[in-house]
């Protein structure tokens, strides 16, 4: 089958959902690929590029979408771009089937199959294909690089023969994908980073990335998370008591980075307008959430305004698109993932199995039928349980236990001693002397060998044993005392013991050498 | 030559085994400590033969040259991977020579009780030590003959059952006759009976019906042990063998094959106690094979398994600092060492830190692993067990397992259901990326299945460990 990728048709869109690399891997599974002229011009990835790839270059989007079986593309599909599907076709892409009635009716009556990015699971094993992580986590890099951007200032703290300069404070709200990677950049530029979150679990994530995060004085259970690693709405008092603290810091900070968003819902408002006035002149306001209204009412989507106290609020909802060249790879490797997926027999044909949680939750029209919304995943991962933590041990029990456990040690040695000494002297009462005499020696040797062999490092007992091997052919001395006296078939036998016993030690002895050369030091 | 000076070199040749035997507490002093071994045998053996009471001694020396021929040549020839088959078959020689030599204890002393007492002040060596005992320590004798003959026979045919499965000549699954381990109890309960036979009559019937029962035990009792058990057999065989030469020892009046039998035995339940202990099973549980029992269903494996091809492994070590390495039975069965060893070279010359974490029962001998990786030439400092290096793989980019499962196992202590639970394991899912060199996606030996495989940090890195190290190997840069 044939996988191909149109340009993209909206306005500003630099990415594109095929590269020259994942091009290279999707034919490994077995498809041709296809991609319209022009498509990777604006992500940086030329014509030629992809034709070294193997890729077929279609001059024109009409031809390309009757040719290919499946496309796969980044932005939701046009209405025109919806009429070029026919029956059996795959559409790969981002649809945003919550919103798009339209298209789902009409992708459903021309009978076409449509997966939707967006839709893929949250789960450990999707994690590969899921789209939304790998944008996110562009947009909070891109969003600290913007921030910086229009930021006067450093970021790290220095002191310099022309003045000491204090690290930038910077204000990341929301702990999602996009937040996380916001925080990691800041914190590695140098800045001093806030993080908050309503789910108070991700705290450790956060300190793990070297923020802080923002603990509300609440007493009530803070837990904002909801099934599938998303936040829920929160209670009134709680929303009082975040936007108090948020009040007390606005004056603090130099740059604030918002990411709270609710699954289906308008953006909560977190950064209300009195905050942005106490903010000090030239600081600067991301709003990633600008494309479902902003955190901060002031935001206009896709602009950046200035404030009349001088405070820069960027509310851009393309970052993805600013990094195209990235993205675009990140994108076409969350499709190839898929496409792996959907082609378990590496035959190039595609198996749109709908019992699979993943190709299922992320299928919204399947042969002429809608299947948005899915049923839940059968799987329910990310948000972990709390550990529990090992009981930590004070030093007075750890005292009490060592005690105990010498005390049980001792105990068993003392047993041990006893019960050996009293068969001992058992045995010394019956046996005749000539026998005890060689039973000291035989106990000794048991008590010398377990002192000795504890010694033995654990990488050569393979010689240890090899060497045991050879040693324990001393039963050749037995053989050579019978040898000499008695009958024809006492010397047969002894015979035959001293030859497999000549046998065993020299190739004992000889490959024990020969491990032991082996061992060199570096 | 007196007998007091055969006896004094007796003394020598059990100090220089000792020696032997500690010096293999390090690699240095080890090879030293072959020496010792090999003239405290060396004296024992010329001791014997210019002692008191032997005779023959032209064709000793050349029946023991013969056998030395032998030995050198297998020795020589021997693949460093199959260590286990030849220590095994060594095993079931001794174990055959201490039957042998009981059967000729038992012959001598029937051939002088026959003797009225005139003859018997004419007899010399063996014979005559026979002759001045009384009527108890014959019975003594007895006893120790009949048990240097159950043991030697025990560990000669389980030697050569074990040989057989290592060498894969016998299916290395674990089969049982119908019956079971009653017919193992049976047979045993039916020797003892002998013993008091053999006690009351002092014919030679009881002898050897005990031998032909003490066969099948051997052969039935390491039928029934898998393959990865193996470890704990031959070091249990070994014991064995240790014990039957004490046995012999106490029987022929020698206290040097006491002593060295002493050594050998307490060497062997020492190793078979540090195998089981790295299992987390008790001695019994293994010799009677299968694992114990478990509480209740296992847990369920979430995720998938996630394959990775060659460029992807070139990729991952290219960027790497730090790299562990845990190789099993798949490396050797593979032959992979030499691939491992180069792989090793290449990363550690770029200034990578190349470790390897060897688990204590990786492989079919105790310490099998270190030998192989000692014949590749990866230097034996940068190879660390278990306790050594479990801490540091928090710190480690990648971690390389190279066909091993059950001692990677995080079950072993995720799950307290798992028949491993509980068991030591290399912690190497706690890797920053572990990639597991694997033939498909089939379980292990232990038919556990292994959760590491769906662990998100974990790729599958499918083929047969030796063409796939060889692919890998000229894209490290």
């Amino acid at each position: 089958m044939k996988i191909g990728t149109p340009k993209e048709v909206f306005k500003g869109e630099n990415r594109v959902a095929m590269t020259p690399d994942s091009a290279l891997q999707l034919q490994k599974l077995g498809y041709d690929c296809a991609i319209e002229a022009g498509a990777g011009a604006a992500a940086g990835f030329s014509d030629e590029a992809y034709e070294a790839a193997g890729v077929e270059i279609v001059k024109t989007a009409a031809a390309l979408w009757k040719a290919a079986d499946i496309i796969a593309k980044v932005r939701p599909p046009t209405e025109t771009e919806l009429k070029r599907l026919t029956k059996g076709k795959t559409l790969i892409s981002f649809f945003n089937p919550a919103g798009n009635e339209e298209g789902l009716e009409l992708a459903k009556s021309k009978g076409a199959n449509v997966i939707a990015m967006e839709m893929v699971p949250r789960i450990s094993r999707a994690q590969k294909m899921d789209a939304l992580s790998s944008m996110a986590n562009i947009a909070g890099y891109r969003a600290v690089i913007e921030a910086g951007n229009n930021f006067g200032r450093f970021f790290t703290g220095q002191v310099t023969a022309a003045g000491k300069v204090p690290p930038a404070k910077v204000l990341v709200v929301g702990a999602g994908v996009a937040g996380l990677a916001a925080i990691g950049t800041a914190v590695s530029l140098g800045a001093v980073v806030y993080a908050f979150d309503v789910r108070p679990e991700v705290a450790e994530q956060v300190e793990s990335m070297g923020a802080e995060f923002v603990y509300l004085d609440f007493q009530d259970d803070q837990d904002g998370a909801e099934t599938g690693g998303y936040a829920k709405p929160s209670s009134p008092e709680f929303r009082e008591a975040q936007l108090a603290k948020f009040r007390e810091m606005a004056p603090e900070m130099d740059i604030v980075i918002t990411t709270a968003l609710i699954p289906n819902r308008e953006a909560p408002e977190l950064w209300t307008e009195d905050m942005v006035q106490s903010m000090k002149r030239g600081s600067v306001i991301v709003d990633l959430a600008a494309e479902k209204g902003g955190n901060c009412k002031l935001t206009v989507a896709d602009e950046k305004i200035v404030t009349d106290n001088g405070v820069t609020i960027i509310g851009y909802t393309d970052f993805p698109s600013r990094m195209a060249a990235q993205a675009s790879s990140l994108y076409a490797t969350n499709i190839r993932h898929m496409m792996t997926d959907l082609t378990p027999n590496k035959d190039g044909q595609i198996v749109h199995d709908m019992e699979d949680d993943v190709i299922r939750g992320a299928t919204v029209t399947y042969q002429g039928e809608i299947t948005f919304p899915p049923p839940p995943p059968k799987v329910q991962a990310i948000a972990a349980k709390p550990k529990k933590e090992a009981k930590e041990l004070t030093p007075e029990e750890k005292r009490a236990q060592e005690i105990a456990e010498f005390k049980a040690q001792t105990k068993q040695q003392v047993t041990l001693l006893t019960v050996g000494a009293v068969a001992m002297m058992l045995v010394g009462a019956v046996a005749p002397a000539s026998f005890m005499q060689h039973f000291i020696v035989f106990v000794l040797a048991v008590f010398v060998g377990f002192q000795v062999i504890w010694n033995v490092s654990h990488s050569l007992h393979t010689p240890l044993m090899a060497v045991t091997n050879a040693i324990s052919s001393i039963i050749i001395l037995g053989a050579l005392m019978q040898i000499g006296s008695g009958s024809w078939l006492v010397i047969l036998l002894a015979a035959v013991s001293v030859f497999m016993a000549g046998i065993n030690i020299f190739g004992g002895f000889l490959v024990t050498r020969r491990m032991l050369a082996m061992f060199q030091k570096s | 030559m007196e007998f007091g000076f055969t006896t004094a070199v007796y003394v020598v040749a059990a100090v220089l085994f000792i020696l032997s035997l500690g010096g293999l507490s390090g690699q240095e002093s080890a090879k030293r400590a072959v020496w010792y071994g090999i003239v405290g045998m060396a004296l024992a053996v010329i001791a014997t033969l210019i002692g008191p009471g032997s005779s023959l001694w032209l064709l000793s020396v050349l029946l023991i040259a013969g056998g030395g021929i032998i030995g050198y040549y297998v020795a020589q020839r021997v693949q460093m991977t199959e260590m286990p088959q030849l220590v095994a078959a060594m095993h079931s020689l001794v174990g055959l020579a201490a039957v042998f030599v009981g059967f000729n204890a038992h012959i001598e002393l029937g051939r002088v009780l026959a003797m009225d007492d005139t003859a018997r002040k004419s007899l010399e060596g063996f014979a005559a030590l026979i002759a001045k005992k009384d009527a108890v320590e014959v019975n003594i004798l007895r006893v120790e003959l009949f048990l240097g003959v159950f043991i030697g026979a025990v560990t000669f045919t389980g030697s050569v059952v074990a040989f057989g499965k290592l060498a894969g000549k016998v299916t290395s699954a674990a089969t049982k006759l119908p019956g079971g381990h009653a017919l193992n109890a049976g047979a045993a309960a039916v020797s003892l009976l002998c013993l008091f036979w053999y006690l009351g009559t002092g014919g030679f019937f009881p002898l050897l019906l005990m031998t032909l029962l003490a066969f099948f035990i051997g052969y039935h009792l390491i039928m029934g042990i898998g393959g990865a058990d193996m470890p704990v057999v031959v070091s249990m065989l070994n014991s064995y063998s240790g014990w039957a030469a004490a046995a012999i020892g106490f029987s022929l009046g020698n206290d040097l094959l006491i002593v060295v039998g002493a050594l050998v035995g307490s060497s062997g339940a020492i190793l078979s106690y540090i195998m089981c202990k790295a299992m987390n099973r008790s001695f019994i549980s293994v010799i009677l094979g299968g694992f114990g029992g478990t509480g209740g269903p296992a847990m369920e494996v979430e995720g998938e398994m996630v394959a990775i091809d060659t460029d992807g492994v070139a990729a991952a070590l290219n960027d790497a600092d730090s790299v562990i390495i845990i190789p099993g039975y798949g490396m050797a069965v593979a032959q992979a060492q030499q691939a491992v060893s180069e792989l090793t070279r290449k990363l550690r010359a770029k200034g990578k830190n190349v470790r390897f974490a060897i688990h204590p029962v990786a492989g079919r001998l105790p310490g099998h692993m270190n030998v192989l990786l000692a014949e590749a030439k990866v230097p034996y400092d940068i190879v660390l067990e278990m306790d050594e290096i479990n801490e540091d793989f928090p710190d480690t980019d990648v971690a390389i397992v190279i066909g091993s499962n059950d001692i990677v196992n995080p079950a072993a202590q995720e799950d307290p259901n798992s028949p491993i639970a509980g068991m030591p394991v290399l912690e190497c899912w706690k890797a920053k990326q572990v990639i597991v060199l694997k033939r498909g996606q089939g379980t292990g030996y232990s038919g556990i299945e292994n959760p590491l495989f769906y662990k998100e940090n974990t790729r599958m890195y499918y083929g047969d460990a030796k063409e796939s190290l060889d692919k890998l190997l000229p894209m490290i840069d």
